[in-house]
């Protein structure tokens, strides 16, 4: 028993799938009610995990494979609301598209379970059976969609996917071979004990572990995926994609890079790597994003501009000895931030879109006049990804640039700061656009109630932690401290 | 508590215009004008409350904010001598911008929300004591102002708009590094405690640093090369925001390297001070020959105000008492006389719709009035004595001569061309041949352009007469932070 109270919320999710696909066979004219499942079983899996922080029960399960600490807690939140954000964010389109209701929302709950699982997992054999857990529905949502640009979408995603994958494999073989074992713990140990002899070796594995893992962040150079699957995509799936799994990826990158691999002689191998990837991911993503004409490109290449922005933090981790877990906590309060925005954004190109039947930038004209809450929420989220106050982005990328100052990365820093002015130029421009471009017409709209709702908590979120930052921030300190050393 | 106020009441006098209803948008420009009297009259009455006898910070509120580790912030808002007149500055162009936009109809309530939202930012960066909490208020009156100008501008709006955000976010991105590296050294935000720490061994050498500081300040001054984006936006913004524009966000730079720069780095500004002291004198040069050439009033008045802000790095340059007093008078009084001289050309735009010096001519007989203000800000500019802009530039002449004859030398050629270029102005504008085309023009008569025309005289006339009661307040600050460039 108490194994499943582990995973229950895990757990929960995946009893939510299964009901899912239960109500579509059973009362198939009761389709509505599916979201309803959906997001029950996600307030489930919230109250559980808060049952846990109530008791602050914190253990390791499953012979040490499984953790749950505050830091596992931190994310199941963040993937909860992402996913529960996602599910009201699709109800437009699935209804439309018709067909496969049940599956699309068993299978986006399969995904939040995989997500879950990969916070919480200390083994590299747990680690990988979690990312594919929740991959492979992913490929399949990315192909949800009835035209060719979705099929391309799908099928571009999972080729590249499992090369990523077969990478990845490789180099947990290499620690395999190395170590002799596959938990995190025991890996730290058994480098610390001799691993100086085979440093060559496990730079290498690091570099595959890395490739693997970069794939799922989207970070250059494995970011060549990225716009064409977020173009081709569902919406809401490609939110999903630009949140959900890159902050899994990094969430599990943390974990293992900290727990596994935070040998002194190994951390500022690394640290050069992820300060590398870093700075090229911030260029090339916001360079490419400007010329962009379609939003959803737009999104896609400034999610791995972003995702950059995210490895300062990674970077900043090893190099600062006694501030060791800064760059992490910096992470964490980034990817809570992103969450809330970029989220905000994407709902906002949903609620749009659907009205205006594009995504070119140029029909997002005029939508001040149109329907004036949604442009000024949209706004927000822009003003937010460019990091602006008084939103959340704001503080998100001060305090991942302060982990950056503590770590002696000025000169990546300063790319970052340089960064953020080209991307204040994209994302104010669509800003612009909607605010004063004339639109061809000026039919007032409004988007569907399930829309504004996630929109509103996105914008919401935003806007309150822009002006009262300090919970999310004592979160993500809390949720750091187990890798405090 | 008077800052907090100062502070965010504007902010929440523009969330009240915002939740109004449509039907009674017409209202919300009372509304603004009672918070920017109540701020008026709370800063007028913070002035005289001020103790010149006392050192330091005054009105200090201090309170945690955030605190985790190695990210501590505060709350901590406080003036001193330097800062007070601005405050005074700011709340009381806040309040001619608020009148001079009466006759506004489009979106009054977005209009008067991001007006008063860029008042607060710009009092919160006057006042903010933490360094994040500055550079908070240094990002925020981005969002107001790039809507100011795209929405209620002319001309080529958006893309002045657009070119303002950037050239700011640009510069206040190296600005963040700056704060960082030196807040990491000295391992905390307190503007207060980093003015008294020397810096030792930071990250990158201390040069970097002050270099990063200065081109988010000099971004703000603006400096010549960096000033570009600021004829674009003044000339196509409304009326009160190139008011405000000039008056009090061109200040910010100047404020920023007072309190910031030279205070926290006196060693590397001593070694930067004949740079300071160069690119001030050029700007004054540069912009007063640029400002002859120009063919439309407001970018007249624009380029003029790189040449006028020429005079303020000039004078800090000279890192002396004298020198930065006629600096920070430099900043009041360009404030007062720069805003007049909008308000006037904005005016005068309203009725006759057009900048174009060309078209217009012989107004002093169609409209006495508003030539007459025009006249009188006209001399104010070229810096007439017994008015504000001739203390402030003979201060900072007598401040900079014995460090840098030379670029004062420059700079009073280039005061001398800036009678040039107002004269010439006014004649082409105000007299010359009566232009039957404006026949029709009605002249200033709304009671809200007279009160702000004669308030904005009566305080040129004030600052020219009777200095002492700003250089009174403000030569204490500036011999504490002259002390410490000395030590």
């Amino acid at each position: 028993v108490n194994s499943l109270d582990v995973v229950g919320p895990q757990l929960a999710v995946l009893i939510a799938a299964g009901l899912v696909l239960l109500v579509d066979s059973l009362i198939p004219q009761q389709r509505r009610l599916l979201p309803v499942v959906a997001l029950l079983g996600l307030i489930v899996s919230a109250l559980w995990t808060t049952s846990w922080v109530g008791r602050g029960d914190y253990q390791i399960a499953f012979d040490g494979t499984l953790a749950l600490d505050k830091y596992s807690v931190f994310f199941y939140y963040v993937f909860a609301g992402i996913t529960a954000t996602v599910v009201l964010a699709s109800i437009d389109w699935v209804n439309r598209e018709g067909r496969g209701q049940g599956e699309y929302y068993a299978l986006v709950l399969t995904v939040c379970s995989g997500l879950m699982f990969l916070a919480a997992s200390r083994d590299l054999i747990t680690i990988f059976l979690a990312l594919e857990l929740s991959s492979i529905p992913q490929y399949i949502l990315a192909g949800w969609g009835k035209d060719s640009k979705s099929s391309e979408a799908g099928l571009k995603y999972l080729l590249l996917g499992a090369i990523a994958s077969s990478l990845l494999l490789y180099g947990m073989a290499l620690i395999y071979g190395i170590t002799g074992t596959t938990l995190l713990p025991e890996i730290a140990a058994a480098i610390k004990a001799d691993g100086e002899t085979y440093r060559g070796l496990l730079v290498v594995a690091t570099i595959l572990l890395i490739a693997g893992f970069g794939f799922k962040m989207a970070v250059v150079p494995f970011q060549m995926w990225v716009p064409d699957v977020y173009q081709g995509a569902p919406t809401p799936i490609a939110a999903f994609l630009s949140v959900g799994s890159k902050a899994a990826a990094f969430a599990v990158v943390i974990r293992i890079f900290f727990e596994g691999l935070d040998a002194d002689f190994l951390s500022d191998d690394w640290s050069m790597i992820f300060a590398v990837l870093a700075a090229a991911s911030m260029t090339l993503g916001n360079l490419m994003a400007i010329v962009q004409t379609d939003i959803k490109r737009m999104l896609g290449y400034s999610s791995v501009a972003q995702a950059g922005n995210f490895m300062i933090g990674l970077a900043a981790i090893s190099v600062a000895g006694e501030e060791f877990t800064l760059g992490a906590s910096a992470i964490l309060l980034f990817v809570a931030a992103y969450a809330f925005t970029n989220l905000g954004a994407f709902v906002g190109v949903i609620a749009i879109s659907q009205r205006i039947g594009s995504d070119q930038i140029k029909d997002y004209a005029g939508m001040w006049k149109r329907s004036p809450v949604l442009a000024l929420a949209v706004a927000f989220c822009l003003i937010s990804l460019t990091g602006i106050p008084p939103t959340v982005g704001f503080w998100a990328k001060i305090y991942i640039f302060n982990a950056g100052i503590r770590a002696d990365l000025v000169w990546l820093v300063v790319i970052g700061v340089l960064n953020s002015v080209v991307a204040g130029y994209y994302y104010l421009s669509v800003a612009r656009q909607m605010f004063m471009g004339d639109a061809e017409e000026d039919q007032k709209f409004r988007a569907s109630p399930s829309i504004t709702m996630a929109l509103g908590a996105a914008t919401i979120g935003v806007i309150v932690f822009g002006i009262i930052p300090m919970p999310l921030m004592s979160a993500a300190q809390d949720a750091v401290e187990i890798f405090a050393r | 508590v008077e800052l907090t106020l100062l502070v965010f009441l504007p902010a929440a006098a523009a969330g009240v215009i915002l939740l109004l209803p449509r039907s009674m948008e017409q209202q919300s420009r009372w509304i603004a004008l009672g918070a920017s009297i109540v701020i008026l009259a709370l800063s007028i009455q913070m002035f005289f409350a001020f103790d010149l006898g006392a050192p330091g910070y005054q009105f200090v509120e201090r309170r945690e904010w955030v605190d985790i580790g190695a990210f501590n912030l505060q709350y901590f808002l406080g003036v001193d001598g330097l800062s007070m007149p601005l405050v005074l500055l700011t709340t009381f162009l806040t309040l001619a911008s608020v009148l001079v936009s009466f006759s506004v109809t489009h979106r009054p309530r977005a209009y008067y929300a991001c007006l008063l939202v860029l008042a607060s930012s710009v009092i919160g960066v006057f006042t903010a004591l933490d360094f994040l909490l500055f550079f908070l208020f240094w990002e925020l009156e981005l969002f107001p102002m790039y809507l100011l100008i795209s929405v209620w501008g002319s001309g080529r709006k958006e893309y002045s708009a657009m070119k303002f955000v950037l050239y700011t976010i640009a510069g206040s991105a190296f600005m963040l590094v700056g704060i960082l590296v030196l807040a990491f050294s000295a391992n905390t935000f307190d503007i207060e405690v980093l003015s008294q720490t020397d810096f030792q061994d930071t990250l990158i050498p201390l040069g970097w640093v002050f270099f990063f500081l200065f081109v988010g300040f000099a971004v703000k001054l603006p400096i010549v090369p960096l000033h570009t984006w600021l004829p674009d936006a003044h000339s196509d913004a409304p009326t009160a925001v190139s008011v405000m524009l000039a008056g009090v966000l061109l200040k910010m730079g100047g404020y920023g390297l007072i309190r910031i720069s030279i205070t926290m780095m006196p060693g590397i500004a001593e070694d930067w001070d004949v740079w300071f002291a160069a690119i001030g004198a050029i700007s004054v040069l540069y912009g007063a020959f640029i400002t002859l050439r120009q063919t439309d009033v407001k970018r007249l008045i624009a380029y003029s105000s790189v040449s006028h802000m020429g005079l303020v790095l000039l004078g800090i340059g000279a890192l002396g008492n004298v020198g930065l007093v006629g600096a920070t008078y430099q900043m009041l009084a360009h404030g007062l006389i720069t805003g007049l001289m909008f308000v006037m050309v904005g005016l005068m735009y309203e009725r006759t719709h057009t900048r174009e010096i060309a078209r217009l001519g012989g107004l002093a007989r169609q409209m006495p009035l508003i030539a007459t203000g025009m006249v009188f800000a006209g001399l104010g500019s070229l810096g007439l004595p017994a008015l504000a802009g001739f203390i402030a530039e003979i201060t900072v002449f007598l401040g900079t001569f014995q460090k840098y004859e030379w670029a004062v030398l420059m700079s009073i050629f280039g005061v001398v061309l800036s009678a040039g270029y107002v004269l010439w102005m006014l004649q082409r504008v105000v007299f010359g041949p009566v232009k039957h085309e404006w026949d029709g023009v009605t002249d200033q008569r709304h009671w809200w352009e007279h009160t702000v025309v004669i308030g904005l005289v009566a305080l040129v006339v004030l600052l020219g007469v009777y200095p002492d009661l700003m250089t009174e307040m403000i030569a204490p600050a500036i011999d504490s932070i002259v002390l410490r460039i000395e030590a």
